[in-house]
């Protein structure tokens, strides 16, 4: 068992430094570069955060799917080779649910600002 | 050092030019740069603007349509009347320069977030989608016989490429398998008109002043195919910059978009634009994902490269918006 501070609690760590201390000393191209660092350090944070939950509630739903069994990217592949083959599009039932979820679950980490994102997010419960 | 030779290389052909100063690099990879700088003269500097490949780099890679075709491209569009630099130079090799052109510097902005919330634009944003609609029209209408040589493309084509180059990437995308899907059910066959396309008609490669817009820029992607490409686009939700509501670059509707296109006497496809629209989006997705692959690959080993790679997802929703729309 790795010991304690958590990986979220050590970047989360660097990136209020880098924020508060770093950033406001740094001017030009340096300073874009820098918050595409933050950027990133944040997504690292909510991937760590999201992650676990959301790859199980997409591995559950592809066994649904699919009807089989295996690893996440596995399950990932074999639903590319049934879209692309046309044995399942948006007809079939519970596809258009589970690509949603899915993408709606990436965008939480990589761009939960993302337009698109917020305005689906606000149409909850449809 | 680029100065000293630019400046042998402006003297000899700009009457009356001593020399360049304030040379400044704006952007660029390995393979191609661009420089701003002013041409000294008696009378008053002049604002110029340098496009190369640096000596080594001769041939473009893949799509790109080459300099020499984007100086050719230019210089008819600035021919035409349409909002152009005007090509004031193509580089020789006594240059010693590399590969590339001179071209005249349009004052103005091209960063879509200021174009779509300063003050300063706010007389251009409900105006720009149909004046626009009148600069793609005006680039369809180019003699096809002037033209430099262009790769021919059709939906056909390029659905077949971005198939190509999304397998390469052996990583599963069942929102792009959906939409590849989508695109080869419902491919409208070769286009009854084909004509010069710009292929990256968008922020980024658009000069917007106060008035409006000044300069198409950027013709690396320009080839020959289905006008209604360039139309389905710029409408694509990654150049609305939040803005979701206003298709057209997050300023403008489509429907402003068409007319500007139609007063200029040429004809809109709708449907064909929306296909454009839908492709449009997979295309940027897919690119999102080769970025990253260059960064993987250790080509371009920076943290932007890595980062693109977390933006496709955000093509995934779009085309879920347009293939899946959840209840209204």
């Amino acid at each position: 068992m790795q010991d304690e501070p958590t990986p979220t609690e050590l970047i989360k760590a660097v990136a209020d430094f880098l924020r508060n201390e770093i950033a406001p000393a740094i001017k030009g191209h340096n300073a874009f570069k820098l918050r595409v660092g933050m950027n990133a350090l944040d997504l690292v944070t909510r991937q760590l955060a999201l992650e676990q939950g959301s790859d199980a509630a997409e591995v559950a739903r592809l066994k649904q799917l699919l009807g089989m069994d295996g690893a996440l990217i596995e399950l990932n592949r074999a639903l590319c080779e049934k879209i692309a083959r046309g044995e399942v599009d948006l007809q079939t039932a519970g596809l258009a649910e589970h690509l949603w979820q899915t993408t709606m679950d990436k965008l939480a980490v990589d761009q939960p600002n993302y337009a698109s994102y917020k305005r689906e997010l606000g149409r909850k419960g449809s | 050092m680029i100065e000293e030779q630019l400046g042998r290389c402006v003297v000899s052909w700009y009457p009356g030019a001593t020399g360049v100063s304030g040379a400044a690099k704006l952007s660029g990879g390995a393979s191609q740069e661009t420089w701003t700088f002013d041409i000294v003269h008696p009378s008053g500097n002049v604002g110029a603007i340098l496009r190369r490949a640096p000596p080594g780099y001769g041939a473009s890679p893949g799509r790109a349509a080459g300099l020499d075709a984007e100086a050719t491209l230019m210089q008819l569009a600035h021919d035409a009347g349409l909002p152009s630099p005007r090509v004031m130079h193509v580089l020789k090799p006594e240059d010693e320069l590399g590969r590339g052109f001179i071209m005249q510097r349009i004052e103005g902005e091209t960063i879509a977030r200021k174009i779509l919330r300063d003050e300063q634009f706010a007389k251009a944003r409900p105006i720009l989608a149909r004046q626009l609609g009148g600069v793609i029209a005006g680039i369809h209408g180019l003699a096809p016989a002037k033209l430099p040589k262009l790769r021919e493309m059709s939906a056909t084509k390029e659905i077949a490429d971005l198939e190509r180059e999304y397998r390469s990437f052996n990583w599963p995308r069942p929102v792009f398998e959906l939409a590849l899907r989508w695109l080869r059910e419902r491919d409208p066959g070769p286009s009854k008109e084909v004509t010069l396309v710009h292929g990256d008609f968008r922020h980024g490669n658009l000069i917007i002043g106060p008035d409006g817009v000044r300069a198409v820029l950027d013709w690396e992607l320009a080839h020959v195919g289905d006008p209604m490409e360039d139309l389905g686009w710029i409408c694509v939700n990654s150049w609305r910059f939040g803005e979701i509501d206003k298709p057209v670059g997050g300023f403008g509707t489509r429907e402003e978009l068409f007319a500007g296109y139609e007063e200029a006497g040429r004809k809109v496809d709708p449907d064909r634009v929306m296909f454009w629209e839908v492709m449009g989006t997979l295309r940027w997705g897919i690119m999102c994902c080769g970025m990253m692959q260059r960064f993987r690959q250790g080509l371009d080993h920076s943290m932007e490269r890595a980062m693109i790679g977390r933006r496709s997802s955000e093509t995934e929703i779009d085309l879920l918006r347009l293939l899946a729309p959840r209840g209204k």
